[in-house]
């Protein structure tokens, strides 16, 4: 039925785009000039049905279930729920909806059977109701348009109106998903802080988050301190940019001032390609190639290296990262006006001193945005670091030794039994919220930058 | 605005500075320069006259090499600065620029200090020795191309900052930052209102008594005003080339005469 009412709705609109496009034609047959073109006579009509009734059919669709189960629920014979608490009339609520769908399970008690029924009739009710809605809504509305086309009428300008407001509507879903996500992890955040202090979540140099989630379960006190998850992020993504950042600015220099077209033309392809690889997939050359060839080389120099280390992780995450620097600061130095270049070269410059001393300079906001960007990246980066640099809270700054990050963490906390109420599985979210102020912030940062030396060349 | 001044010239003989002779310039199949012989002589401002795409700009390109960076672009025949051909294999491009300057149509100051982009070229090739010296040679380049005054009290300034007309001073005294030996002018004022306009020529009179320069102009009055020599382009072709008074007054060529008297262009 919901489909129906979809098509119904579609067929309407269309409806109403040919009837008052044709209304428009017919106004011109004798010479008289419209205000707005025969199509946007047509696109008024068309939009007045679609959105509003597409808002009022979505809206309808969220609603139908809850008011439904709420109607079901009040009309159980009265004393049925007396002394039951919140979860066991969800749990009633439930068995009444599969047996409604004909999943039977037992016997259930006739009072919920009769229920069950008034529900499947309740729910044919609501579709009959959604579709008569659909067809006299729209009708409605294509008439009223219908009568509002005239030569002087600014279907133009309408159809503009409605478009801007469409337009504000979907900008605004990015703006209150984000909204969401702070609220519910800042929710979560200030539950696991009334549990565990903020200063020793802060403060605390010790990170042993396995206590027990049962009465009988064995497991350690629990400490909660953040600085060896984050410092290890840290020596992570130190490690990850200070390979990526040199051979990702070279690559694009050499891409942009010196590479032959022809070279030019094949390694940007195969770049971008790296980029694409899946993280999963980098994560296996970390345990599988790069991991075991670090073993190697520490047990010829005769030094002890453990098989996840922060060197690994964080040397394919670079590698993951070259791309990425190198295609930005590859459009940030195209993007230098040529009158530069040509400037510096009539000044008898080579083209390298040129790079260093003009090109790259002007193009420094772009590269610093993608360089910071790239940061942002590499401290949310989760896939390579659970592969390759392992789970033990160490506070350290050695790269050979294991690390974890604050993204490993947050999914080892979420993995097996959970329980809501407890600040293990809490501080998966105060360990969220305090990665996404860090990223946002780093984030913000950058396009400060890009936005202040943005064009100064200009 | 100056007059015509054609009458006010006097014209010694300077020796020749640049020659060329047979100059071809393909780019790609295009062949956008046929046969061009020209003489540049030393002390002395020549201008390229000719309408739009004749090859006036492709070719005074070709005298500093700027051609050299575009991948297409092929130049033959013989180009010769005080009898040495520019395009031997053994003239290292980079050298000859510092000595042939450029200015282009657009005023394209880098995104550096007013300072740093006189000092730019002295640095690179090390005409100073200490900071002392290197300052001197910014003042010196600055007063050249009159701009010191308006320059002197924002030198660590962004030579972005300053109007069209300063800016375009701004890249004349970075050209000649480099004590080059001739200085080529691409549309210097295209980009200027008349009174920038009317400083950039007076600024150019004046760099004639050290520099050769060569300027490509679409205006005939600047190319009346400003040059001793004028050369005529038309569709990749050297039309006329001779005394400035005599190009205006009385041309040789009816092609000539057609574009001085706006009967093509």
């Amino acid at each position: 039925m919901t489909l129906i009412a979809f098509i119904l709705l579609a067929v309407l609109a269309t409806v109403g785009y040919v009837l008052n496009r044709q209304a428009a034609a017919a106004i011109t047959a004798d010479g008289t000039r419209l205000h707005s073109l025969k199509h946007f006579h047509g696109l008024f009509s068309l939009l007045s049905v679609l959105v509003p009734v597409l808002v009022l059919l979505c809206l309808y669709l969220a609603l139908q279930t809850p008011i439904i189960n709420m109607v079901t629920m009040a009309s159980l014979p009265d004393g049925v729920l007396d002394g039951m608490g919140d979860g066991a009339q969800q749990l009633v609520l439930a068995e009444i909806r599969s047996v409604s769908q004909g999943r039977v399970f037992g016997t259930p008690e006739d009072w919920k059977i009769i229920a069950a029924e008034r529900m499947v009739a309740l729910y044919q009710y609501a579709d009959i109701a959604m579709v008569t809605m659909v067809i006299i809504l729209s009708s409605v509305i294509l008439v009223l348009t219908r009568r509002r086309v005239t030569a002087e009428f600014r279907a133009r300008q309408a159809a503009e109106t409605i478009i801007h407001g469409f337009m504000i509507a979907c900008s605004t879903v990015a703006i209150l998903t984000t909204i969401g996500i702070i609220l519910a992890l800042a929710f979560e955040a200030i539950r696991f802080f009334e549990m565990v202090p903020f200063t020793d979540f802060l403060f605390g140099v010790n990170w042993e988050p396995q206590i027990p989630i049962r009465e009988d379960q064995i497991a350690a006190e629990g400490a909660f301190g953040w600085l060896p998850v984050i410092v290890g992020t840290a020596v992570v993504a130190t490690i990850a940019m200070l390979l990526a950042t040199p051979i990702g600015l070279l690559t694009a220099i050499y891409l942009n001032e010196f590479a032959p077209r022809g070279l030019r033309a094949v390694v940007k392809p195969v770049l971008e390609i790296l980029a694409g690889v899946p993280t999963v997939v980098y994560g296996f050359f970390a345990i599988l190639v790069v991991a075991p060839a670090l073993r190697g080389a520490g047990a010829d120099l005769g030094i002890g290296i453990s098989p996840n280390t922060a060197l690994a992780a964080g040397g394919v995450m670079g590698i993951m990262l070259i791309p990425f620097i190198s295609s930005f600061a590859d459009d940030a130095l195209s993007a230098v006006p040529r009158a530069l270049r040509d400037g510096s070269l009539a000044i008898g410059a080579t083209r390298g001193e040129t790079m260093l001393k003009v090109q790259f300079p002007a193009a420094i906001p772009g590269i610093v945005g993608g360089v910071l960007l790239a940061v942002s990246r590499a401290i949310g980066e989760t896939m390579i670091v659970v592969m390759a640099a392992g789970l033990m809270a160490n506070l350290t700054i050695n790269p050979l030794d294991s690390v974890t990050t604050v993204t490993v963490q947050i999914v080892t906390l979420l993995i097996g039994d959970t329980a809501f109420d407890n600040p293990k599985t809490l501080a998966a979210f105060a360990l969220g919220l305090m990665l996404f102020i860090l990223t946002l912030g780093i984030n913000v940062l950058a396009l400060r930058i890009v936005r202040k030396y943005r064009e100064i060349y200009d | 605005m100056n007059d015509m001044r054609l009458t006010e010239r006097n014209m010694t003989d300077q020796k020749i500075k640049m020659q060329a002779r047979g100059v071809d310039v393909f780019y790609g199949d295009t062949q956008a320069i046929k046969t061009v012989d020209v003489d540049i002589q030393d002390k002395t401002v020549t201008a390229f006259i000719g309408p739009s795409g004749c090859g006036k700009s492709t070719f005074l390109r070709c005298l500093n090499r700027m051609n050299d960076t575009i991948d297409v672009c092929r130049v033959t025949g013989d180009i010769r600065l005080d009898e040495e051909d520019i395009y031997d294999p053994r003239v290292d491009p980079v050298q000859l620029r510092a000595k042939v300057g450029m200015v282009f149509q657009k005023p394209n100051p880098f995104p550096k200090s007013i300072y740093d982009n006189v000092a730019y070229g002295p640095r690179i090739h090390g005409l100073a020795t200490n900071k002392a010296e290197l300052d001197e040679i910014v003042e010196k380049s600055l007063r050249r191309a009159a701009i010191w005054d308006e320059a002197k009290d924002r030198l660590d300034q962004p030579g972005t900052g300053l109007s069209g007309g300063q800016q375009q001073r701004l890249c004349i005294a970075r050209a000649v930052a480099t004590n080059p030996e001739v200085l080529l002018m691409d549309e210097p004022c295209s980009a200027l209102d008349p009174i920038a306009t009317a400083q950039v020529e007076e600024l150019i009179d004046e760099l004639r008594e050290r520099f050769s320069v060569v300027i490509v102009t679409h205006s005939m009055q600047q190319a009346a005003r400003v040059s001793q020599k004028t050369a005529f382009f038309h569709l990749g072709e050297l039309v006329e080339f001779g005394e400035t008074s005599q190009i205006f007054t009385n041309p040789q060529d009816t092609r000539t005469e057609s574009y001085i008297t706006g009967r093509i262009g």
